[in-house]
């Protein structure tokens, strides 16, 4: 399956030889978890185990939620009520759940910015960055479907707001907004048609996966110098990788048994603190909370959602060039969705021949400038849209797509890169011959 | 017309510059030492049982606690009665509507504490949780981390909160003053306007609210002699209401704790075998 050269699996007894030429399933598994990987993999690899992991706990603990939950709005909120008081141990599950949410997008972001770093987006792993991107996305959908489902006051007005924005698309927007919600607002047909792809998009997941993970398998992985494995011999692989099993597995294992400690900690002693406590008020469309807020993980493109409000210059001009087909509400809506879409684009957007950022002294203080962008655009998202909020918000979704449209383009072209490592193998010697004292 | 609401909420969100905070002033909400705070912190089943006996003598003639089963009462790591006393208490004090002899009869310990008798009374099973939303400072919610200050904390300022109303109130203005009610009525005699009539402040802190002072001092004889001045009935009943929205509290924290234990010792575990593994490779010079 790689373009790496490695040993492939050769059945040994005669019941392997039996089952390999007729189904190869067990050289599968073990040409997936033998893949050679490149030895210098740091700790900011590890995520896409955690995200595994995240994916299978989803499932699980969501499996058995929707053996107790009930999708009718007289009985959805009492229903999560009766899991948390009634069902054996219910309340860790669902506690589980709720937070294994919020770890799964914390993840997410990590992976997602350690992608940016290091131009794992770059050629030729542009179809495992796309297909990665897809997987947020539909990420994004399943948590949103799944915050309405406990029918609480968030996850009413959560989908009411949600909904809403597909309403602002111009001539067709309301016809759009009635069949996702199957009616005029939301209610039942909506919690139930939610609660059934909320049940199976994560599988649809599940299926991107496999693709992400066969994708970068063919490609081999990135590392954090961005050279290429060497691959003209398997002499001169083996310098350079290691296989995935033990080395990896072993490490990315420890760094979950760490994130786990906190997680634990978390849904032990604080499972609410994430939560919005409004959602523990039943559902009631005659009451608007104070204050619509998204879940935290949301908040970043709610921020740029917001943040063009009709008296920015640009609203202005595309309100005015467009004779008001796009008003304030639907530029807003282009700009969220846009967001994501310039931050898919990056494989063609960065000009750079040097694919790591380690090696780019311009690009790297851009790179954590985006990162502290996002996370002071996730502050923003939280707060009411007022003066000085509004303001900060539309600083920071400027940069956003000032980053990718701007930067990441300009870059390859007026800036100096550094000397690279020639390959895995010399990185690697030379991290570990200058910093590291034998173990005793 | 659900429509039309949404539509609207959706601009004033996200369009106007007029938040909800624009509006509203603050209140007062001091901070408790309940024992059930922080990592290790417990019911105290003594407490909750007073909790238990206010609620039955003070609200429940309005609010009610429809989620919550009679049997609870006898969990551990709750009120922890026996089952026999939970069979007793359920018959005394509650009817409910039994549809196969279409009458009511005694509650039995399998229904559940019966619902609101007031239309404007809320059910107080989760009102710990759903007004837990103390996110300061600067939006972090790290006072309720570290200090524990939550719905529990909200209901004895609410139940302790009842002053005398500021003088710039108009006498006959609805329902009591309440110095920790955020969402009630409030005198435009209070509030500070400018010159363009936009509110800026308000002159005392809380709200005007319906339902009249529940407790008074020495109000419920407690079996234990316990001291029952409305402060002491304010901490025990909120108590019990923390309990009866996260009756699973103690169980949680158990498995928590076990969990962060069990996972620490795997980390070590699987750092010492990382370490190992990866040894040779990293010092390939040395023997």
């Amino acid at each position: 399956m790689s373009g790496i050269p490695h040993d492939h699996y050769e059945p040994r007894s005669n019941i392997e030889k039996w089952l390999h030429s007729r189904l190869p399933v067990i050289g599968l598994l073990y040409g997936t978890l033998m893949i050679p990987t490149p030895k210098n993999l740091n700790w900011w690899w590890i995520w896409g185990i955690v995200l595994a992991f995240c994916l299978a706990l989803q499932i699980v603990t969501g499996i058995v939620l929707a053996m107790h939950y009930t999708p009718h709005v007289d009985t959805a909120f009492a229903s999560i009520e009766h899991i948390m008081r009634n069902v054996n141990s219910g309340h860790m599950i669902r506690y589980l759940h709720m937070n294994g949410a919020s770890l799964f997008f914390f993840a997410v972001y990590i992976h997602i910015f350690r992608g940016l770093y290091y131009g794992s987006y770059k050629p030729p792993r542009e179809i495992t960055w796309i297909i990665g991107m897809l997987i947020y996305l539909l990420m994004m959908g399943t948590a949103f479907m799944g915050y309405v489902l406990p029918w609480g006051q968030m996850s009413f007005w959560g989908a009411t707001v949600i909904t809403g924005l597909f309403g602002a698309i111009p001539f067709i927007g309301e016809y759009i907004q009635t069949w996702l919600l199957g009616g005029p607002a939301v209610d039942n047909a909506t919690l139930n048609r939610f609660f059934s792809l909320h049940y199976l998009l994560p599988f649809v997941i599940a299926a991107l996966v496999i693709l992400h993970i066969w994708a970068f398998h063919t490609t081999g992985n990135n590392n954090p110098t961005g050279v290429e494995v060497r691959r003209e011999s398997k002499a001169e692989a083996d310098r350079d990788t290691v296989p995935f099993w033990p080395y990896f597995v072993i490490k990315d294992l420890f760094a979950l048994a760490v994130i786990l400690v906190v997680f634990f900690a978390i849904v032990g002693f604080m499972p609410n603190y994430l939560g919005h406590p409004d959602n523990y008020i039943e559902a009631n469309p005659l009451v608007t909370p104070a204050h619509i807020v998204p879940e935290w993980y949301f908040l970043p493109f709610y921020a740029i959602l917001r943040a063009f409000t009709s008296d920015v210059w640009v609203v202005m001009l595309a309100n005015w060039i467009t004779g008001g087909i796009i008003n304030a509400k639907f530029f807003g809506v282009l700009a969220m969705f846009g967001a994501i879409v310039v931050m898919a684009l990056a494989p063609w957007l960065d000009t750079s021949m040097v694919r790591s950022g380690r090696y780019r002294p311009m690009f790297k203080w851009w790179f954590w400038l985006l990162v502290a962008d996002f996370v002071v655009l996730t502050w923003c998202g939280a707060q009411p849209a007022e003066p000085p909020y509004s303001t900060i918000s539309l600083i920071g979704s400027t940069y956003w797509f000032f980053y990718f449209l701007i930067i990441l383009p300009l870059l390859g072209v007026i800036e100096k890169p550094e000397p690279r490592p020639s390959t895995v193998e010399e990185d690697f010697d030379h991290h570990y011959s200058k910093s590291e004292t034998p173990a005793e | 017309m659900l429509k039309k609401i949404g539509i609207a909420a959706l601009a004033a969100l996200t369009f106007s510059g007029t938040g909800a905070t624009a509006a509203g002033g603050s209140t007062h909400i001091h901070d408790v030492q309940f024992s059930f705070e922080g990592p290790f912190g417990k019911f105290d089943q003594y407490q909750l049982q007073r909790g238990l006996q206010v609620y039955t003598e003070a609200c429940a003639s309005c609010h009610g606690l429809q989620y919550v089963p009679l049997r609870t009462l006898g969990d551990e790591g709750g009120p922890h009665f026996s089952e026999d006393e939970v069979r007793a208490y359920a018959a005394q004090n509650f009817t409910v509507y039994d549809p196969e002899i279409d009458d009511d009869r005694p509650a039995r310990p399998t229904d559940h504490f019966p619902g609101s008798n007031l239309e404007n009374a809320p059910d107080l099973s989760l009102m710990a949780k759903k007004r837990a939303g103390f996110h300061g400072p600067y939006g972090t919610g790290l006072a309720q981390l570290f200090k524990g200050t939550g719905g529990a904390e909200y209901i004895a300022a609410i139940l302790t909160g009842y002053e005398e109303a500021p003088e710039c109130a108009p006498d006959d203005f609805e329902g009591d003053y309440n110095s920790a009610f955020p969402s009630g009525g409030y005198p435009d005699e209070c509030k500070i306007f400018n010159e363009e009539g936009i509110e800026l402040g308000r002159k005392a802190p809380g709200s005007w609210i319906a339902m009249p002072p529940p407790l008074f001092d020495e109000q419920i004889e407690f079996a234990d002699n316990h001291d029952n001045t409305v402060h002491h009935m304010a901490e025990d009943v909120s108590a019990f209401l923390m309990w009866t929205a996260e009756p699973k509290m103690m169980v949680r924290k158990e498995a928590g704790l076990t969990g962060v234990i069990l996972l620490i010792l795997l980390s070590a575990l699987l750092y010492l075998t990382n370490k190992r593994l990866w040894a040779p490779l990293k010092n390939r010079k040395s023997p």
